[in-house]
């Protein structure tokens, strides 16, 4: 490298951490991999420095309302952000929705879950694995599933539910389970699915699973705050976001 | 209140513990004696192994526990083998993990209290011509009375408080794997907060009962040596 582009890079480098801020961002265990990589990217242009904890929306909730120093939230629903808006514990007006999860019917087994989801009607199997819908939004979507069609009843006696999605991912993972209702974004890279079979469970058949953001009362001052919220809807992370299976 | 459910998940916890704690003696109690008495190389690593679920996180070892018990693991393609079936997600899955991960718990106190009795009663009572079964059964296990006590009760008390290993190998399934600690951890996450409090204030009364028992034993150890 030339002496003068050297110094000109030089420049480029220290004039972006003049403003840089550190930013806590709390995030869905979900979109951990997403998450990672629109970070680096995002540290890299701007020189804001981003320290990221991820977890269950629930427990972030109830750190968030006992003081808890994050100031951006990325939740795995949308009730939870809406919540402590209302409550006061968010800035008005800044959530929006940055990821739809989708949900697939998934085994390890090459060939054991048909492309139409067949196989949970001939019940050839000693469980299923689903989150717990109470907890977790990708849960009620399975309980909806199955309701919808018809089925929920007659498997109920096969359900493992694991505490999150992550956790159930990995009961059929380790094939304790031999099919179970995971994220899309588990099992899903560069377009394709990684191992397994599955079956794409139609939209019609459950909500929307819709993430929504939200810039927290701490972060209200913070401007690399109102910078990665942007970030997240400019199109580079929409592609890493599309790219893991999720939907927009 | 409590509900249906939180009583369902109460009395399975109850369960758990008792038979954990009955099953545990019955197997800590003579690998106890044995890491007292024993003289073997093998000694140091099996007490090393035997600690172990003492110092790794619940996490990693329901985590080993499930893969261990999944049809790849070796004890889940000896139970399929068997024709049980896998241990996972069921209540006999819990019991074994419940079994290992108090094991340190239960061995350590009889291990002690078999070690604070030293060579001389059982020298005395060889002389007198009693075989080593008859002086195990009648002067070191009387004598070892307050730690046999002690292991009973800090492995139904930890039993109870288990919480990291039922998640993992549980499956969160009502009155069969689903215990106290994981009932309180799904009303937390869920923001039930009220029911939570019920149930976790519960088990801080009930832990404090076997923690004061446990002291007032320990300060009456000596007289029931005796």
């Amino acid at each position: 490298m030339k002496p003068v582009a050297a110094v000109l890079m030089a420049g480029l480098f220290l004039s972006a951490p003049l403003q840089a801020a550190e930013l806590s961002v709390a995030v869905a265990a979900n979109f951990t991999a997403p998450m990672q990589k629109i970070a680096a990217a995002f540290e890299k242009e701007t020189g804001h420095k981003l320290a990221l904890s991820f977890g269950s929306t629930g427990k972030f909730y109830a750190q968030i309302k006992n003081g808890a120093p994050f100031e951006v939230l990325f939740a795995a629903d949308d009730e939870t952000p809406a919540r402590l808006e209302r409550e006061g514990e968010g800035v008005a007006g800044t959530r929006f929705t940055y990821a739809i999860g989708k949900l697939v019917l998934w085994s390890k087994q090459p060939g054991l879950v048909d492309d139409k989801g067949e196989v949970l009607r001939t019940g050839s199997f000693e469980r299923i694995a689903l989150a717990d819908p109470k907890l977790a939004p990708y849960g009620a979507a399975a309980m909806q599933t199955l309701t919808q069609l018809g089925l929920a009843d007659a498997l109920s006696s096969k359900f493992v539910q694991g505490e999150n999605i992550g956790q159930t991912y990995q009961f059929v993972a380790t094939q304790n389970a031999p099919l179970g209702f995971v994220a899309l974004s588990q099992v899903y890279a560069e377009g394709r699915l990684t191992e397994g079979s599955a079956w794409m469970v139609p939209e019609t058949l459950y909500e929307p699973i819709r993430q929504d953001a939200l810039i927290l009362a701490k972060g209200k001052d913070n401007t690399a705050a109102a910078e990665l919220m942007r970030y997240l809807q400019g199109d580079a992370a929409k592609a890493v976001i599309r790219s893991y299976g999720y939907g927009l | 209140m409590l509900d249906h459910h939180a009583w369902q998940a109460v009395w399975l916890t109850l369960e758990l513990a008792t038979l954990t704690t009955v099953l545990l003696l019955l197997v800590a109690t003579p690998l106890a004696w044995w890491l007292s008495q024993t003289r073997s190389r093998w000694r140091a690593p099996i007490s090393a192994v035997v600690t172990l679920p003492l110092v790794l996180p619940p996490t990693v070892l329901g985590f080993y526990l499930l893969v261990l018990m999944g049809p790849q693991g070796p004890l889940g393609q000896l139970t399929l083998a068997l024709g049980w079936g896998t241990l996972s997600f069921t209540f006999t899955g819990l019991l074994i993990g419940s079994i290992i991960f108090s094991l340190p718990f239960a061995v350590q106190p009889i291990q002690h209290a078999f070690e604070s009795i030293g060579a001389r009663p059982l020298e005395a009572a060889a002389t007198l011509r009693a075989s080593p079964l008859d002086a195990f059964f009648s002067v070191a296990l009387p004598l070892a009375r307050p730690g046999l006590l002690t292991a009973a009760i800090l492995s139904f008390a930890h039993t109870v408080g288990e919480f990291g290993v039922v998640l993992m190998i549980g499956g969160n399934i009502p009155g069969k794997t689903r215990v106290v600690s994981t009932q309180i951890y799904g009303h937390v996450e869920a923001m039930e907060y009220a029911q939570a409090h019920w149930l976790a204030g519960g088990m801080v009364a009930f832990s404090f009962v076997v923690l004061l028992c446990l002291s007032l034993l320990k300060r009456n150890g000596a007289s029931v040596m005796r």
